[in-house]
């Protein structure tokens, strides 16, 4: 009888362990986000500030890349995109930050929609040549005489990063790029645990099982053609929020600002940080912000060459990137554990 | 457009500028960046990407400061200088200078290049009230005091360049048909507005304008669309590789429009020799600097003495890249304000010397030109002359032009 | 002379620009089946390469051949030491690894020898404008040196048995190997001699545009688009791919969008061509069938 009582009681303990081991990380996670806030100047507050949004730009790409195998070389421009929208609704139109957010997001999310009708038809290599090709337009496409009006043209469009608002300064004590830092972290925590949803749920699974076995998935009764395209809005949309913050992040947006070398190194980013990885992602965040500053403090004369070489040296030895480093090394220390 | 940036800087200077102020008024009595051994003065270059041949700007600077040094430095102090890579990206511009002005407490900031890229970081140096000082662009909004006063550029404006072309035209041939090829971006814009200043209303009747953009191969499209409109005077607003081809493609095709070429594209090793030195006679352009590779020039001792520094601090540097003749100019203008400064390298001081150089000659600027400021006016060198490609040098003709100012 | 005659002589002249390159990237994925995105990057190191000879004082065509020798060589090398590695990884890796290598040759290009723009000598020089001044002479020699190696190329792979043996081993490499191919040889070969007509490409480009380290970014997706016009299986289809775009983008600019939106135009004819018919207007024709 004990027994039979006590079996629930052991069932109910396990998961109440890893709900507890997950509080804990959640703690830890939130404590290393939120820590930088009182730890650092407004500098590298800043600095941080962009690799929040750099690692959403990633995650973005990771998305349809990473998890679902479709190559793009040209998220910059749905990232230019998210900023623009921002950007001239900030501008031209009086509008709050805020309020451009959701509209930032849909308007990448139909705009990746549209970009994955064709890709559907595209092979990997082909895919990422045609993203390739997308990427190297982008800045005459933003600087067209058409959209001038809007764009501002070649001199770009000046706006103001959201202030705090009244009820929280009247609190504590919040400088504007403490702020904004808490804003893009906010966001991007709202994306993440959007994609970690859709990651590890059915969805995930369907996006990975067109990826690894298209055939088979299409033989087990998925919509291949509705998974891709819908992987690309998502994706374009993810993207294109971290494009709106880091518009407002920078109060500047210019075609300049949006040349390919972004779409190049938000895809070294996910390849660096781990393909096919949140976390990685975040990793990737990082390392598209700090790495060209390391790669210049190593060679001034061509931090391009670095950079290119911890791509490569990457590919070679960590392909998963240092998530994958991460997982290992983890799995060492609690496999040793008792 | 300037409305709206004008109401921004505003809005920003009462919201934004309160919570930052107080911390800044203090770092700027203590006078960042100064010690008792030491000035340090920040920048951003374009030292890698495609824009990076530019970057030898900066290396002709750092020498100029290694020299400044050897010879005892300034107000008792060795110059640091420190240069920061943006890659042409206005983002990283931004990051950059903010690293140079937060982390590094830089005393201000000098020659940083780009359009693009200062338009980043604009409103942010002139909140903080950091010297933004004698930029390496052409662009006319740097000489902007009243609402921008912490910013200066220093060479003359595309925009002003185009003005003095486009009055020349109406001097010679009242009725030309103007062609006006120029790129894409802030660069090229300039000069279309120049020359919309310059002939208001008649601009549509006078004018026809193609466009070439940063990536294309070649530009022979766009001349032979230009040549096709009967147009008699062509104005070219392009970067040097497109301008030789444009120099060699108008004369191949049997062109003979009276030719201006912007004064970024005239050296006579990266432009003229490469579109066949024969093939450019009667080019029209403007300069404030002498051509090193004008025989005029061989015995001049400003030149000498540009060519000794080069010899003893840039050995292995290209002598044909006339980004040496510019860096040194600025470079010189810079450590005249800052010997102007005596012992003083607050920001507030070398704002103030910097808004007040006395008219000076340069070793590396022509004859008649000079580099002055007052208060009211940014507007570094306002002068100008008109010179003419005779086959083997530029010739120059009539007066030297003042053009800014106004 | 008539505007419309002289937009198409001009769209020839880039269209012979954008025809050499295109036949790189068509030998090259005739080797692997792969698309190199450091394609043009090779080339313009190569480009630069032939400048030092030519300034060291060899003969045109010495520093001609010393060029295309020292570009076979690295070519081969680096699909030895970088790509070899990475041959059964995944498709992302291979991207990956050329974005590397794009990064990497084009950066140490403008380290190594500048920024600033150069000019490179043309051996067709002295004829001055022919056709009345339509084509430049070196417009015209380049075309010719296009179509001369497009004949090479086309008697290789469709007459020689090492031609054969090479679209064999990247057609399908496990039954190339068991019929006695040598892949891995095979491999290397074929990036060799995309690196040395890579560097014929940029020879031949350079009088035109000038030579920089940033010199072919823009021309190498023109060339994609070229390269798949006419079918990326097919050399003369690239090369007449590559002639078409020049034509088309030079037309396009001057009569339809504006010279704004040229670049567009080869992004959408890429998007159009892989979209609508993925083989290419000529591709599959020639040799598909293996």
């Amino acid at each position: 009888m004990s027994a039979i009582q006590e079996t629930p009681g052991l069932a109910a303990a396990a998961p109440r362990a890893s709900v507890a081991r997950r509080g804990a990380w959640l703690a830890l996670g939130l404590a290393v986000a939120l820590a930088p806030l009182w730890l650092l100047e407004s500098f590298h507050l800043f600095q941080l500030t962009m690799a929040v949004i750099m690692s959403l730009a990633v995650l973005g790409l990771n998305i349809v890349t990473g998890y679902n195998g479709q190559i793009s070389l040209g998220h910059g421009a749905f990232f230019a995109i998210g900023a623009y929208v921002t950007a001239i609704l900030m501008a031209q139109a009086d509008w709050s930050f805020y309020a451009t957010l959701p509209f930032a997001a849909a308007i990448c999310g139909m705009v990746g929609y549209a970009v994955g009708l064709p890709a559907l038809r595209l092979g990997g290599l082909y895919l990422a040549l045609v993203t390739f090709s997308l990427a190297v337009a982008v800045p005459q496409l933003l600087k067209h005489r058409a959209l001038e009006g809007w764009t501002g043209g070649v001199q770009g469009l000046f706006l103001m990063k959201p202030e705090p608002p009244a009820w929280l300064t009247a609190r504590v004590a919040i400088t504007p790029d403490q702020f904004m830092y808490l804003l893009a972290l906010v966001v991007a925590a709202l994306c993440y645990l959007l994609a970690w949803n859709l990651i590890r749920g059915r969805i995930g699974r369907a996006l990975m099982a067109t990826r690894d076995h298209p055939t088979a998935a299409e033989a087990m009764g998925m919509d291949i053609a509705a998974l891709k395209t819908r992987a690309f809005a998502v994706s374009a949309m993810i993207t294109g929020v971290a494009g709106a913050l880091s518009a407002a992040a920078v109060e500047f947006v210019a075609p300049d600002s949006f040349t390919f070398l972004l779409s190049i190194s938000l895809f070294v980013g996910m390849v660096v940080g781990g393909v096919a990885s949140i976390l990685g992602s975040v990793f990737g965040g990082l390392f598209v912000l700090f790495v060209p500053n390391i790669a210049e403090s190593i060679s001034r004369a061509a931090p391009g060459v670095i950079y290119g070489i911890i791509l490569i040296v990457f590919l070679f030895v960590l392909p998963d990137g240092v998530a994958g480093l991460v997982r290992r090394v983890l799995a060492r220390l609690g496999g040793r554990a008792p | 457009m300037t409305t709206t940036r004008r109401l921004l800087l505003a809005g920003s200077a009462g919201a934004v500028a309160a919570p930052l102020a107080a911390p800044q008024i203090a770092a700027a009595q203590e006078a960042p960046g100064v010690t008792a051994t030491e000035l340090h003065i920040g920048s951003t270059n374009a030292l890698s990407g495609p824009a990076s041949s530019y970057s030898v700007i900066s290396r002709c600077l750092e020498a100029m400061f290694r020299r400044l040094n050897d010879e005892g430095g300034v107000g008792g102090r060795r110059v640091r200088f420190t240069v920061y890579d943006d890659g042409y990206q206005p983002p990283r511009t931004l990051e950059q200078t903010r690293r140079l002005v937060e982390r590094d407490r830089v005393a201000f900031l000098f020659n940083q290049l780009g359009t693009p890229t200062n338009n980043a970081v604009h409103r942010y140096v002139n909140q903080r009230r950091v010297p933004h000082l004698f930029l390496a662009t052409g662009a006319d909004k740097w000489a902007n005091p009243r609402e921008f006063p912490y910013t200066m550029g220093w060479q003359p404006s595309y925009r002003v360049e185009a003005q003095i072309y486009t009055k020349h035209v109406l001097e010679q041939r009242p009725n030309a048909k103007i062609a006006l090829l120029y790129q894409n971006d802030d660069f090229g814009r300039d000069y279309l507005h120049g020359v919309q200043d310059v002939l208001g209303d008649r601009f549509r009747s006078m004018v026809v304008t193609a466009t070439n953009e940063a990536t294309d191969p070649t530009i022979d499209s766009q001349i032979v669309q230009l040549q096709a409109t009967g147009a008699d005077v062509l104005i070219c607003g392009v970067i040097p590789r497109f301008a030789a081809q444009a120099i060699r493609r108008v004369h191949d095709i049997g062109w003979r429009p009276m030719m201006f070429m912007t004064n970024v594209s005239v050296s006579v090793g990266v432009v003229m020799q490469p579109a066949g030195v024969e093939k450019g006679v009667g080019l029209i352009t403007s300069d404030y600097r002498k051509d090193q590779s004008d025989p005029a020039w061989a015995n001049d001792p400003g030149m000498n003495e540009w060519r000794q520094f080069m010899q003893r601090y840039i050995p292995d540097g290209d002598l044909g890249d006339n980004n040496y003749t510019y860096g040194y100019g600025v470079g010189a203008t810079m450590i005249q304000v800052l010997r102007q400064c005596g012992n003083d390298f607050s920001r507030e001081n070398v704002m103030n010397h910097a808004r007040n150089i006395r008219p000076m000659q340069l070793a590396t600027l022509l004859p008649g030109v000079l580099v002055q400021s007052q208060p009211d006016n940014y507007n570094v060198i306002r002068q100008m002359q008109l010179q003419r490609w005779n086959g083997s040098s530029w010739e120059r003709f009539g007066q030297v032009i003042e053009g800014a100012g106004s | 002379m008539d505007a419309f005659l002289l937009q198409l002589a001009a769209g020839i002249a880039t269209g012979g620009i954008y025809a050499s390159v295109a036949l790189a990237i068509v030998m090259i994925y005739q080797a692997t089946h792969h698309v190199n995105f450091a394609q043009g990057e090779m080339a313009t190191l190569s480009t630069f390469i032939a400048l030092t000879f030519i300034q060291a004082g060899f003969p045109y065509w010495v520093a001609f051949g010393a060029t295309l020798a020292v570009s076979f060589v690295m070519g081969a090398l680096v699909e030895r030491l970088i790509m070899r590695p990475v041959q059964h990884a995944p498709i992302l890796t291979h991207v990956g690894v050329y974005i590397g290598m794009l990064l990497i040759i084009g950066n140490l290009t403008g380290w190594v020898f500048g920024y600033t723009t150069k000019v490179f000598p043309s051996p067709f020089e002295g004829g001055g404008p022919m056709l009345g001044g339509l084509l430049s002479a070196h417009q015209l020699g380049s075309v010719g040196v296009t179509l001369g190696v497009l004949v090479l190329v086309y008697l290789f792979f469709t007459k020689t048995s090492l031609g054969l043996a090479m679209r064999a081993a990247a057609y399908n490499p496990r039954s190339a190997r068991l019929v006695g191919i040598r892949v891995d040889v095979m491999l290397a070969l074929g990036w060799g001699l995309a690196a040395a007509i890579g560097s014929v490409a940029g020879m031949m480009v350079a009088p035109i545009v000038f030579l920089d380290p940033n010199m072919m970014l823009g021309i190498l997706l023109y060339a994609f688009a070229g390269a798949l016009l006419g079918g990326i299986d097919n050399p003369p289809g690239a090369v007449a791919g590559g002639f078409l775009v020049g034509v088309l983008e030079n037309l396009a600019g001057a009569y339809i969008v504006g010279t704004e939106l040229k670049l567009s135009v080869a992004l959408v004819i890429i998007i159009g061509v892989l979209v609508l018919k993925p083989s290419g207007l000529f591709g599959r024709v020639v040799f598909s069938r293996v």
